[in-house]
Formats: C-alpha cells, sequence, structure tokens
C-alpha cells in the first residue's frame, strides 16, 4: 500500500491507502474521493478525473503521454504545468506520500 | 477444424458449464434480466454449444476480457465472425475492429475530433434544440417518445455537429441499427438488417467524402489531420464512417432508456428534480442499468487463462456488457435504479483503449434533453406499453408512449 494524499479545493485533506498496481484514479474512486468523477472509467476520454500534483512532487511521475497532453485541453478546470490526469498515473512505492489538488469542478 | 457462424467450433474449455442457450433468441433480447442473472449464477463463462462460443457476464471477467487488447483482441471482429476467417460484410472499422499500433493512430484523431472540448461547443445548440423540442411535447396529449424525441433529437444535433451538408435521418437510424444487427449469428435480425444495405450504405459512404462535409465539425477535424499527414485521405474518410456508424442509433437509444427509467421510477425523477446536480450521474446509472449495448464479443490471440479457466486461441467470447452492468458482486443492489449511486467503472461505454470514443457526444446530447426536462415537465407517465426492440448487439426501445406534465 502506498500513502496519497488528496487536497480538496477547500483545504481539506484526506490521506488514503492505495494498492500498487491501480491508477490514482481507481484509488480515489475506491476511497471516495468526491472531487473525482472519473465517468469514463479510465478510457482517457472525459478528462474529469483531473487533478494538480503538488509542485513537490511532480517530478516524482514519469511523463505524460501525448494522448493525455491533449485531454488536457479539454479539463474543466484551467490546466496548469502540474496537471495530470489521474487514471493515467500508475501507483508504486516511489510515489509513497505525494500530494494531489484536486480542482473546484471536473465539468 | 469445422467453422460455425464464421468461426472456428472450439472444445469446451474443461470445468466450463455448457448452456443451452440462444443469447439472440428474441425474447431474450427484449427482456435479458433472467437470462443476465442466469449467465452470472452459471460460472464465470459458459460454453454456448448453438454458436460454439464462450459467454461471460460476471463484473470481473468481463471487464478483464473486454479491455485486455493484447489477450483478447478486436481486429478479427467484436462479433461473432472471425475476420481472420471470412470477409466482413463492409471494409472493417479503422478504429473499432483494429488493435494497437494501428489503434492508436485513429484513436487519437476520433479522441481529438470528440472531445470534451469540441462536444461542449456544441451545448448551446443542443439546449436550444432540446428546449424547443420538449416545448412541443408539452403541447401533445401524448407522443410516441422514440420516434418524437428519442430519434428526433439526435438526427437534429448530429448532423450539424458532424458537419453533414445533407440530412437523411432515417439512413442514419438504420445504418446504425445494421452495422449492430451484423455483429450477430445469421438469424433473421441480421438478414433483415443486411436486406437495407442497398437503400442505406451508398447515402452514408458518400457523406463520407471530404466534398459532402462544411468546414467545420468533427468531420473537418478528421480531415484536418489527413492534411496534417497523421492519417491519410481513405483513412478519414473511414473514421467519418465510424461516426455516422455508432453516432446515432446509440444515443437514440441512451435518450430513449433515460426518458423510460424516469417515468417508470417517478421518486428518482422528483429528486432529480429537487437537485439537478445529480443529472450527469443519473445518466450513468441509466446507463449501468440499461445497458444500452448489451454485449460485443472479442477473439482470444492466443491460449491463456481467466480465473482458472482455460481459453483456447481463436475463441470468440461473447462479453455481455447488460449481465456485468447488473452484477451484484459488483453493485450493491444491483436491480434497484439509484440516481445517486456513482457508477464509475460501469461497462456500458466499454472500458480500456476501445472505451467508447463518442461517450461525451452521448453525454452532452442527454444533458441538454434532461435539463429541459427537469425545467418544464412536472411529471412523466407511460401513455401505453413500453415495448423493446430485439437487436443483436443493441438493447432498445421500440415503443414508447408517453404524456409530459407541464411544470
Ligand atoms: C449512449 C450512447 C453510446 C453507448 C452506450 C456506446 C457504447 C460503446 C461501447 C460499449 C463501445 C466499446 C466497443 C468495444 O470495446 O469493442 C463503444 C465504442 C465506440 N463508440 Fe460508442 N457508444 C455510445 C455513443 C457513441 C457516439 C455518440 C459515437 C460517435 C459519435 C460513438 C462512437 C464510438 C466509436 C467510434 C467506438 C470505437 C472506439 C474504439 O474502438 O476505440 N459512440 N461505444
Amino acid at each position: 500500500m502506498v500513502k496519497i494524499t488528496f487536497i480538496e479545493a477547500n483545504g481539506n485533506e484526506i490521506t488514503i491507502d492505495a494498492e500498487e498496481g491501480n491508477s490514482l484514479m481507481q484509488a480515489a474512486v475506491a476511497n471516495g474521493i468526491k472531487g473525482i468523477v472519473a465517468e469514463c472509467g479510465g478510457s482517457m476520454m472525459c478528462a474529469t478525473c483531473h487533478v494538480y500534483v503538488d509542485g513537490a512532487d511532480f517530478g516524482k511521475l514519469p511523463e505524460r503521454e501525448e494522448a493525455e497532453d491533449e485531454m488536457l485541453d479539454s479539463t474543466a478546470c484551467q490546466r496548469k504545468e502540474t496537471s495530470r490526469l489521474s487514471c493515467q498515473i500508475k501507483i508504486s512505492t516511489g510515489l509513497e506520500g505525494i500530494r494531489v489538488h484536486l480542482p473546484t469542478s471536473q465539468y | 477444424m469445422k467453422i460455425i457462424e464464421g468461426h472456428y467450433e472450439i472444445e469446451v474449455p474443461e470445468g466450463v458449464p455448457v448452456w443451452d442457450v440462444d443469447p439472440y433468441d428474441v425474447d431474450i433480447l427484449q427482456d435479458p434480466d433472467e437470462y443476465y442473472a442466469e449467465l452470472r449464477s452459471k460460472g464465470p463463462f459458459v460454453y454456448i454449444p448453438k454458436y460454439s462460443i464462450l459467454a461471460c457476464g460476471r463484473y470481473e471477467e468481463t471487464k478483464e476480457v473486454f479491455s485486455d487488447w493484447e489477450r483478447f483482441i478486436s481486429s478479427r471482429g467484436v462479433g461473432l465472425q472471425d475476420f481472420e476467417l471470412e470477409e466482413p460484410w463492409r471494409p472493417k472499422s479503422i478504429i473499432l475492429e483494429v488493435d494497437p499500433p494501428e489503434h492508436s493512430v485513429t484513436r487519437r484523431v476520433l479522441a481529438r475530433a470528440l472531445s470534451p472540448k469540441a462536444t461542449a461547443a456544441l451545448k448551446e445548440l443542443f439546449q436550444e434544440t432540446a428546449d424547443r423540442l420538449i416545448d412541443e411535447l408539452l403541447e401533445k396529449e401524448s407522443f410516441e417518445a422514440v420516434v418524437e424525441l428519442a430519434e428526433e433529437f439526435p438526427t437534429t444535433v448530429f448532423p450539424k455537429a458532424v458537419g453533414l451538408k445533407e440530412k437523411n435521418s432515417r439512413a442514419l437510424v438504420d445504418y446504425g441499427a445494421m452495422v449492430f444487427n451484423a455483429l450477430g449469428p445469421d438469424n433473421e435480425l441480421r438478414r433483415n438488417a443486411m436486406a437495407m444495405g442497398p437503400t442505406t450504405v451508398p447515402w452514408i459512404v458518400e457523406q463520407c467524402n471530404r466534398k459532402n462535409l462544411k468546414p467545420e465539425g468533427f468531420g473537418a477535424t478528421i480531415f484536418a489531420a489527413a492534411d496534417a499527414g497523421e492519417i491519410n485521405e481513405e483513412q478519414a474518410e473511414k473514421l467519418v464512417r465510424s461516426l455516422l456508424s455508432a453516432g446515432v442509433d446509440t444515443t437514440v437509444t441512451g435518450i430513449g432508456s433515460a426518458l423510460w427509467c424516469l417515468a417508470k421510477f417517478p421518486d428518482q425523477f422528483k429528486r432529480l428534480k429537487d437537485d439537478p446536480t445529480l443529472l450527469r450521474p443519473a445518466f450513468e446509472e441509466v446507463l449501468r442499468f440499461t445497458s444500452p449495448v448489451h454485449s460485443f464479443c472479442r477473439t482470444a490471440s492466443g491460449d491463456t487463462m481467466v480465473s482458472g479457466t482455460r481459453i483456447a486461441e481463436g475463441s470468440k467470447i461473447l462479453c455481455v456488457l447488460g449481465a456485468a452492468n447488473s452484477d451484484e458482486r459488483q453493485w450493491k443492489e444491483a436491480e434497484k435504479f439509484d440516481i445517486g449511486r456513482r457508477p464509475t467503472g460501469h461497462l456500458a461505454m466499454g472500458t480500456g483503449i476501445h472505451g467508447c470514443v463518442g461517450q461525451n457526444l452521448a453525454r452532452a446530447e442527454v444533458a441538454a434533453v434532461l435539463t429541459s426536462i427537469i425545467a418544464k415537465v412536472e411529471e412523466i407517465d407511460f401513455a401505453g406499453e413500453a415495448v423493446w426492440r430485439p437487436n443483436n448487439a443493441i438493447h432498445a426501445l421500440d415503443k414508447l408512449p408517453l404524456v409530459f406534465k407541464r411544470a
């Protein structure tokens, strides 16, 4: 299990234990994180699992693929440098303790 | 080896129950719930002798087979026919019926054309159209919702969204029904569908040509990818054809099924009216609860194992999405229509790399219709019996007589 902290738009923090191998989106949905909608279930079609990875942690993630980069243009809240689609982030021990911020809305 | 329905006959894998059922029986297609339940109860897989296929309906295995594109491929067809053995009835789809790496190229182009951003740009058109339609229906004592709303809305907005110059609602609806019926066995449904070919196919093929598309719309985005050298002209035409195949009949079904659910469960309609933020989750629940695409196949690319079942290369596996979406192992009180459920992970739009590329459009269309209904309609009642229309891959309404009471 890998500890991940979600910071809701209102500042509230929720720390979960995420299973290795799952996506960050799947872990969020399994733990009832409301700020992740994930309508398409991980097909990279809907951009409703958008997160801002904490600046200090962003570099721990492998780079985005081009398709994710293109889909990030469709997020409901402004895309930033540290924007990712959580369905494309695979949980691994290297991500222990990372912090991700949730946008105010997903659609 | 013997060939059945265009694919190799397979042996019954050890430990797999044999179930002498016809999943394409008209009674089952119209009212599938018992079949779904029995399929799940028999085990992770059953062997169906009539077609010599495996079928799965439990959530976990269905999801695994449907999404593992390396072991369970789409390039040999997502119906009963194995394209390695027989020519498909039309040149095969270059997105639905291909695997990576070919798939990744075409998928990216369609994902761009139908992105949330591209569909959000149509919001106003959709809302105006929906408002006007609902106003007209409120004037009527009762109406036939399949024709007057579920078909009328998409056939009005979809050609504009794609940028078609000509309108031919009948051809769009019929072509979709053809494509989906073609995925089944050589039964009456498939034969009747194929018989519509001469009146439908030439028009569809013609509309895919660049010269018949406006400079704005999904079609234009696809041809821009051809201009940029990402795909060639022929691929662009085939991708437009994919939109015309899968873009209308599916949303007609989605809208019809949403109306049916709200008429059948008035408490849930009231809940939606009281809290319109439930609109999007409500449609996800409609999708889970009614599974507009009831089943699609995959073909095993090699010998493999799933949940202890040995699956031989070339096996056709019927993935019964409707059964997976009503599996108690995955969904608490699965038989209950609950718009407050967040059914993330339902399989109604598929999952993984082939997950529906048109889902943003479908959601945007339904959202417009429901937004208008929530605002204008107090009560939705049946004005006669709802009848389901059998189709080899789609579970859709044939008749839905309704009454709207004004808010
Ligand atoms: C309620 C409406 C809809 C439902 C239930 C639905 C369902 C599905 C399903 C289950 C798949 C997966 C097929 C597979 O994995 O083999 C799929 C794929 C696809 N859908 Fe939809 N669909 C809908 C609307 C649309 C619309 C509006 C369009 C086009 C404008 C569309 C175009 C496609 C295409 C092109 C694919 C193939 C994607 C690929 O293979 O990568 N669909 N759809």
